[in-house]
């Protein structure tokens, strides 16, 4: 294999990193929009909040002259989780569930007016300079020849590949076998027949929101460590890359939203590697454009039915 | 039971869907272990009564007795969690979800022993889901699907069933499947509301009936009265 071929697969190897955090955080959208027929904006800033509690985390262990990586990383882990999810789940109580039966832009203002917040929220307590994260894991494989360009596979993309994959899993083995993941797929079809069949469905709803927090929490510490620098912002662009991937997918589809993310990441990363990385969001955004024009079910979604 | 006091009772009740009056003062009674139907044009409000005791939408005025008990500003899932289970209109199974899968759902807060005995009797009323078990709702036929509406229904261990035109759009035979075993069901002890288009086979089979006209009960029989009904006849049952 020559030199392209190794140039080639970084850049595979990259995208692929960062697709399956955008596919993290792009199954809370999804979710939510099979559910409830709602993007919820503020998603983005979830993301974000999870990178903090992470910093947090790892800032106060530090502290502490804790300096186990594992126990470090599965306490930021644990606490991002928890503390990310009740920020999750408060939105939907807060800003969408008075406005349920109301007009659906409305519900979409109050998203956006939650991500403002949000955003501001964290600017004002924990300052908008960026923070570095403690680089925890580094390293890496090296292959290929020494004199030539060759690939890097660091620790830390091991990592982020084990724990998405681990997290899709549970996931999955949820959804599709346990009696609320069931209660989740029937309100997706039907919110109001699951409600006459006695289900509570504003919990199930507020269990979705838990889901997609603590997803996009689990896409916040490992993007956090493997970025090393997180600041108020950082869920802007990460929320709409995320929703870009699953509508890219097919919004209100699970699979939809890990094939969208894994695209939109490599695209990405070949876009920065073969052209110039200040074009990668222009390509991301194109592509959203480009399949909202062709395509607006997306990849795996199905076309609007009407319900009889 | 005690049957002086009925199982069911819409005392002057009425509903508006935003400006929209739906129903009028209207007065409904369901003992326990009756057959009781409700026949009426297209758009009279058959489908706005089965909802609105339901809970969804709610009475605008008027009460709802369940068992003895107002239930008229309970939540939905409240009501359908105290006996109450609906086959609503269209079926509404859930067409991407396993047949097996759509029974839990309609069992979702039956007890363990209760759930497998509930199971094992509606696959014996329905063999054909027997044979469908793992196959998604979506891909059957109509008929198929309104026996998985009804068999979700009873998988709940209602006391009282609702029934919303479960014959719409079926072929004759089929039809005829359901009215069987909607008379076997009554025979099993249950009680039943039944809402039709299909008049005359609804009135043969009920003991009592009411007709709604625009939102108003404007007849109230047995059922064998109201088919022979000179008016009846001619509104409902072809002349």
């Amino acid at each position: 294999m020559g030199e392209a071929g190794f140039y080639f697969i970084q850049q595979l190897l990259n995208g692929i990193t960062i697709g399956s955090t955008y596919a993290l955080i792009a199954i809370g959208y999804t979710m939510v929009y099979g559910i409830i027929g709602m993007i919820n904006f503020a998603h983005g800033e979830i993301y974000m909040i999870g990178s903090y509690v992470a910093f947090a985390v790892l800032a106060g262990l530090a502290l502490m002259g804790v300096d186990s990586i594992a126990l470090m990383l599965a306490a930021a882990f644990i606490i991002s989780i928890i503390i990310t999810s009740t920020y999750g789940f408060a939105v939907e109580r807060v800003a969408y569930r008075p406005l349920r039966n109301s007009n659906r832009l409305i519900a979409l203002i109050s998203a956006i007016g939650m991500s403002i917040f949000l955003q501001n929220y964290v600017r004002i307590v924990q300052g908008s300079r960026d923070i570095a994260m403690p680089s925890l894991i580094t390293g890496g494989w090296t292959f290929g020849p020494a004199d030539e360009f060759n690939v890097t596979l660091s620790y830390m993309q091991v990592v982020i590949f084990i724990i998405t994959f681990i997290t899709m899993t549970l996931l999955t083995l949820f959804i599709s076998k346990s009696r609320m993941g069931r209660a989740c797929r029937a309100c997706a079809e039907d919110l109001g027949m699951t409600r006459l069949l006695g289900i509570n469905t504003n919990q199930v709803i507020s269990l979705t929101f838990i889901i997609g927090a603590a997803l996009a929490a689990v896409a916040g510490v490992l993007l956090g460590l493997y970025y090393g620098v997180i600041n108020p912002y950082i869920g802007f662009l990460a929320g709409l890359k995320a929703f870009t991937a699953a509508v890219l997918g097919g919004i209100g589809s699970i699979p939809g939203a890990v094939l969208g993310g894994l695209i939109l990441g490599v695209t990405e990363a070949f876009t920065a590697g073969y052209f110039s990385s200040e074009y990668k969001d222009v390509v991301a955004f194109s592509l959203l454009v480009l399949i909202l024009l062709f395509r607006p079910s997306g990849i795996l979604g199905k076309p609007e039915v009407e319900k009889v | 039971m005690n049957n002086d006091k009925p199982l069911l009772s819409l005392e002057h009740v009425s509903t508006f869907y935003g400006q929209i009056q739906a129903l009028d003062d209207v007065s409904v009674e369901i003992r326990a272990g009756e057959i009781v139907t409700l026949i009426g044009a297209n758009g009279a409000g058959k489908t706005s009564l089965l909802m609105t005791l339901c809970g969804d939408p709610r009475a605008s005025s008027g009460q709802i007795f369940y068992g003895g008990r107002d239930i008229t500003r309970d939540d939905t899932a409240n009501i359908m969690r105290s006996g109450i289970a609906l086959v609503p209109e269209g079926r509404r199974v859930f067409s991407r979800l396993t047949v097996e899968e759509n029974l839990s759902m309609g069992g979702f807060f039956t007890e363990e022993q209760d759930y497998r005995q509930l199971y094992r009797h509606v696959l014996e009323l329905f063999p054909r889901l027997e044979e469908r078990l793992t196959q998604r709702a979506g891909t059957m036929s109509g008929g198929e699907q309104q026996m998985l509406a009804i068999a979700r229904a009873l998988m709940s261990k209602p006391r009282l069933l609702l029934l919303d035109e479960p014959s719409l759009g079926l072929a004759p035979i089929v039809i005829q499947q359901i009215f069987d075993i909607i008379a076997r069901l009554r025979d099993e002890g249950m009680t039943i509301f039944l809402v039709e288009q299909n008049a005359n086979q609804a009135l043969k089979l009920a003991d009592r009936g009411y007709v709604l006209e625009n939102g108003k009960i404007v007849l109230h029989d047995s059922g064998q009265a109201l088919l022979v009904n000179k008016s009846v006849q001619e509104a409902y049952l072809g002349g």
